[in-house]
């Protein structure tokens, strides 16, 4: 990570340096490539400038086509042949508060003022109409930003004919018609433009000299924003906030002043804002995203801050519980590998600026915000930052910290069992394995794009991609939930096999590492094989692409019985076939199926 | 002190990432490689944001050359 592209960050500084950062940041390795479309109601070239570190610096590499300016609803309509070309993953509406033109007159009547609403919104909606058909890929939409001036003051904004007014109903309509098509994303510009100051994001100056509405600060708070939206788009936003306790989550040193004398709770202003991060990070909780902490402290006097009674959260709201007094670069990873998660799923928020710089020097995939010593501002700079933005939350997020609570029971099962068959029969396990489901498309989505080290050909898929598979009948594609006396884990593998006469070439085949050695991917193969003969298929071909972090799988074909049809000679790249025998037997035994 | 020439030199090489880049009074969009029309607009930006200056649209219009910016920019750090 660099830290200059971390909120809060200078925009006067990345627009002068931007070539060289762009030159650095290209020296890594390891992309998701995406092709982006922007469909533009002004000179974008700025904001996308921006956009392309932001991005680079999440791993993303954009190759971006730009419409001609403000001819964004031509392309999307009538002038296609281009954009149709270049074949992109995600096309962005990139439109504002200038690009509305049918304001209602002052003294407009209810009923023009709502012809004036609905001929707004179908230029948009026909956009996306077009857009889905001719491309079938996700959609971006910017809503609006309140006008920069208000001809009539606040009555602007309490009359339905105010333009202030007129923009809001606008924003909210818009919300609603896209919320319905899970093709489109709405970006809320309205919310960049107001944090960012609408007298610190308009400069009318740059609009009639160059057509860019913003100024350059404005425009970085667009491009972070945008870009945090694509992160989430492609599962990449992160997973767990890793806490640091003393200054952090309470005010005072617990080991020096004792339990009883922490600052929490209500009683001064400065325990009322520790009260309130601790609320910021519980709600981030509830809603998925795994807290942890990590200090350096005595443990068992470490957990007793979490029994005051005005301590918002309880020992159960953390997944992990690290207090020594090691290195927290060291302590760090072992939360990661407790957790299951990579250092790219982490946040770290420490008061002490000398605990974030070597957390920042040891781990660079770890995303450490400039906090501040200031914890009434730690909320606004992690919230700002966007790391844990979402399009849409699914109900696995919100379970997902009932099922790393399960997890470390099952660590703790297996220790005492005579052998690994008798601890997985212990487990009692369910599986759900089908069809992809409509439900189910985003949590697939998210797994496909995140997926690294049990994923055979490592094959990034967008939400359209999957619903268009799960509705083609070429394929057979599956998923697989796993749920055992624990709790539930989820969906957590994925098969797509692609029909080509007798053969069915399986394209992808991930499951998520939480599950492994479970023989999971013994009932998927037993399933798969059930549907493959069902459709007549004779024999599956397997496929497998080295990564730098899918070794694990290298064997995976051989493991269940395939035989090996090619390996490069360098070993990047195996092919395997197994012939459907008619008296196959299933290979699972540990999991019942109960879908 | 470095003057205006010195600074606008250290801009310039930022922004269109040439560290070795020498700029005179005669330079100009033609003899300067990259200065396009966004390198421009970039270009502008900073030298608002490092001079202190603001520009006004009828001012941009008639800089033709480096010596142009110079002039404009002393004229409005005198006012």
């Amino acid at each position: 990570m660099n830290q200059e592209l971390l909120y809060p960050f200078d925009a006067a500084y990345l627009l002068r340096h931007r070539k060289r950062l762009r030159r650095e940041l290209l020296e890594g390795s390891s992309w998701i490539d995406v092709r982006l479309a922007v469909l533009a109601g002004s000179t974008a070239q700025e904001v996308l400038d921006l956009l392309e570190l932001f991005l680079l610096n999440d791993g993303i590499r954009p190759v971006f086509y730009q419409s001609e300016y403000n001819r964004f609803y031509e392309e999307a309509l009538f002038d296609t042949a281009r954009l149709e070309e270049f074949r992109p993953d995600l096309v962005c509406i990139h439109t504002s508060t200038v690009n509305v033109r049918s304001y209602p007159r002052l003294t407009a009547s209810a009923d023009e003022i709502e012809r004036c609403l609905e001929t707004e919104l179908a230029r948009y909606e026909s956009i996306w109409k077009s857009l889905t058909s001719r491309l079938g890929c996700q959609l971006i939409q910017n809503n609006f930003e309140p006008p920069a001036t208000r001809g009539t003051g606040s009555f602007d904004c309490a009359s339905p004919a105010g333009r202030t007014h007129f923009v809001s109903q606008l924003n909210l309509e818009m919300a609603r018609r896209a919320l319905n098509d899970r093709r489109i994303v709405l970006h809320d510009l309205a919310s960049v433009a107001s944090i960012t100051g609408l007298d610190q994001w308009s400069d009318p100056g740059r609009w009639f000299s160059y057509k860019i509405p913003t100024t350059p600060a404005g425009s970085a708070m667009w491009a972070h924003s945008l870009a945090n939206t694509i992160r989430a788009i492609y599962g990449r936003s992160r997973k767990c906030l890793v806490l640091d306790l003393d200054n952090t989550l309470w005010g005072g040193a617990i080991g020096d002043e004792g339990a009883d004398h922490i600052r929490i709770g209500r009683e001064t202003a400065e325990g009322e804002a520790f009260t309130a991060f601790q609320e910021y990070c519980l709600d981030l909780r509830q809603r998925g995203i795994l807290l942890a902490v990590c200090s350096k402290n005595d443990e068992a006097i470490a957990r007793e801050g979490f029994a005051h009674p005005d301590s918002v959260l309880r020992l159960k709201d953390l997944s992990a519980f690290v207090a020594n007094w090691e290195p927290k670069s060291e302590n760090i990873p072992r939360i990661a590998a407790a957790l299951n998660i990579g250092l790219d799923s982490m946040v770290f928020v420490d008061d002490n600026p000398a605990e974030r710089a070597i957390v920042r020097a040891q781990l660079p995939a770890v995303a450490v915000p400039e906090v501040g010593v200031d914890v009434s501002r730690f909320p606004l700079v992690l919230d700002r930052g966007g790391y844990f933005d979402v399009v849409s939350l699914s109900s696995d997020d919100i379970n997902r910290n009932v099922q790393y609570a399960g997890n470390e029971e099952r660590t703790a099962l297996s220790s005492t069992y005579a052998n690994y068959g008798e601890y997985l029969a212990a487990l009692a396990m369910r599986a759900e394995i089908a069809s992809f489901r409509d439900a189910y498309l985003e949590r697939i989505t998210q797994l496909t794009n995140k997926t690294n080290q049990f994923n055979l050909t490592t094959r990034r898929y967008t939400m359209s991609e999957i619903a268009q598979i799960a509705s083609d009948p070429r394929y057979i594609a599956l998923y697989g939930r796993l749920e055992d006396r624990f709790g539930d884990n989820g969906l957590v593998s994925v098969i797509i096999g692609r029909k080509d006469e007798a053969v069915l070439h399986i394209e992808l085949w991930l499951m998520s590492c939480r599950v492994i050695r479970r023989n999971m991917e013994l009932a998927m193969l037993d399933v798969l094989i059930e549907r493959a003969r069902d459709a007549g298929i004779k024999t599956l071909a397997g496929y497998y692409s080295r990564t730098s972090k899918n070794n694990m799988v290298a064997d995976h074909y051989e493991k269940l019985g395939f035989e090996r049809t090619f390996l490069a000679e360098d070993g990047s790249r195996s092919e395997w076939r197994l012939d459907l025998a008619p008296d196959y037997v299933p290979r699972n035994i540990h999991i019942q199926r109960i879908a | 002190m470095i003057d205006i020439l010195e600074h606008l030199q250290l801009i310039f090489r930022d922004v269109l990432d040439d560290q070795g880049l020498i700029i005179n009074r005669e330079s100009n969009a033609r003899s300067v490689e990259g200065w396009d029309s966004l390198a421009h607009i970039n270009l502008i930006a900073s030298i608002e944001q490092e001079f202190h200056v603001r520009f006004a649209l009828g001012e941009l219009q008639d800089l033709k050359n480096v010596g142009d910016m110079i002039d404009l920019i002393e004229r409005k750090q005198q006012r």
